[in-house]
């Protein structure tokens, strides 16, 4: 196998790696939808720290992107 | 296919070379000095007023302000209002650079390892600097979370130290990895959107990718802020570390 295809085949791999991320934010704000319906009035409150952590978790699925990208473009 | 990875070539608009060092402007050197300059003049324009009761171009920057101040706070206590300069200068520049990408054709500064590497290298350097200056050698307290039985005392503290090592990694990939990945994300449609058009009787689907582009570029537009304020929130948590080592 030569270096072309399989660096396709690999960014192919790689990019699964975003479907896990997919879980944990969605986990994420199902527990915030969850914790502001029974909470309203302190939801507001923690909707900076939900924010917050979303923008880490994604992140992560990011990175997978990212070894998707330099696999595919370098 | 055109190729959605040039956009982040590097384009030379001063050559300048000092003594066999190449300090040329370029592209993104001149859209770094165009947030820089905007975000200047904002401020300065901003608080030119200084009513009493803020006017609407007074208040965004009172809002502004607030917003950075509540951060810094929270995570650092009353104390650490002196980093409060660094941190509103990391957010803002990073805001500015960001947003200024969105424009079509413009530069996104911050889709480059070397700058945000320098910026999150920065934050690190701060930390330690600060930690060592503030706390001596109890700085090292860091890595030896109270409450851990002593058995196992090692292997925690090897655990935390790789942990705090790789603090710069993540700092600087999440905002380069986020502005890449939604700038090619971008240019990928914009390219389905040319090549539906030219190919003939299929160009009634072009709209389809147009919409998703639009879509894409309200997410990004939103990204490039959540991407800022992450990494301010982050400079805060580990500054706060330096300031109060110790869980």
């Amino acid at each position: 196998m030569d270096v072309a295809s399989a660096k396709l085949i690999g960014a192919g791999l790689a990019a699964i790696g975003m479907g896990f991320a997919a879980i944990g934010v969605g986990n994420l704000f199902g527990q915030y939808l969850n914790g502001a319906l029974r909470n309203p009035s302190a939801s507001d409150g923690q909707f900076g720290r939900l924010i917050f952590g979303f923008a880490v978790t994604e992140a992560l699925g990011i990175f997978a992107l990212l070894i998707a990208f330099l696999l595919l473009f370098t | 296919m055109p190729d959605p990875i040039h956009q982040f070539d590097l384009h030379r608009i001063l050559h300048i070379n000092v003594g066999g060092w190449d300090l040329s402007f370029t592209n993104s050197a001149f859209f770094m000095l165009l947030a820089v300059l905007l975000t200047f003049f904002f401020f300065l324009l901003a608080t030119q007023a200084r009513a009493l009761v803020p006017g609407r171009l007074q208040s965004v920057a009172e809002v502004a302000h607030d917003f950075i101040a509540g951060i810094v706070q929270e995570s650092m206590g009353k104390g650490g209002m002196k980093f409060f300069p660094l941190v509103f200068t990391l957010f803002a520049f990073i805001f500015a650079t960001n947003m200024l990408g969105m424009f079509p054709g413009a530069f996104t500064v911050t889709s480059h390892i070397a700058v945000t590497a320098a910026l999150a290298g920065l934050v690190f350097l701060t930390v330690i600097v600060v930690g060592f200056a503030k706390n001596g050698l109890g700085f090292l307290k860091l890595f030896a979370p109270s409450g851990i039985p002593l058995y196992i005392m090692p292997l925690i503290v090897l655990i935390e130290v790789i942990s705090f090592l790789s603090r710069p990694l993540s700092h600087s990939i999440r905002l380069f990895a986020n502005m890449l990945a939604g700038h090619i994300a971008l240019k990928v449609f914009g390219g389905f959107v040319v090549m539906l058009l030219g190919a003939g009787a299929y160009a009634v689907l072009a709209p389809l990718p147009l919409l998703m582009a639009v879509a894409l570029t309200a997410l990004e537009v939103l990204v490039a802020f959540v991407q800022a304020y992450v990494f301010t929130m982050l400079t805060c948590m580990y500054l706060n570390d330096a300031l109060h080592p110790g869980h």
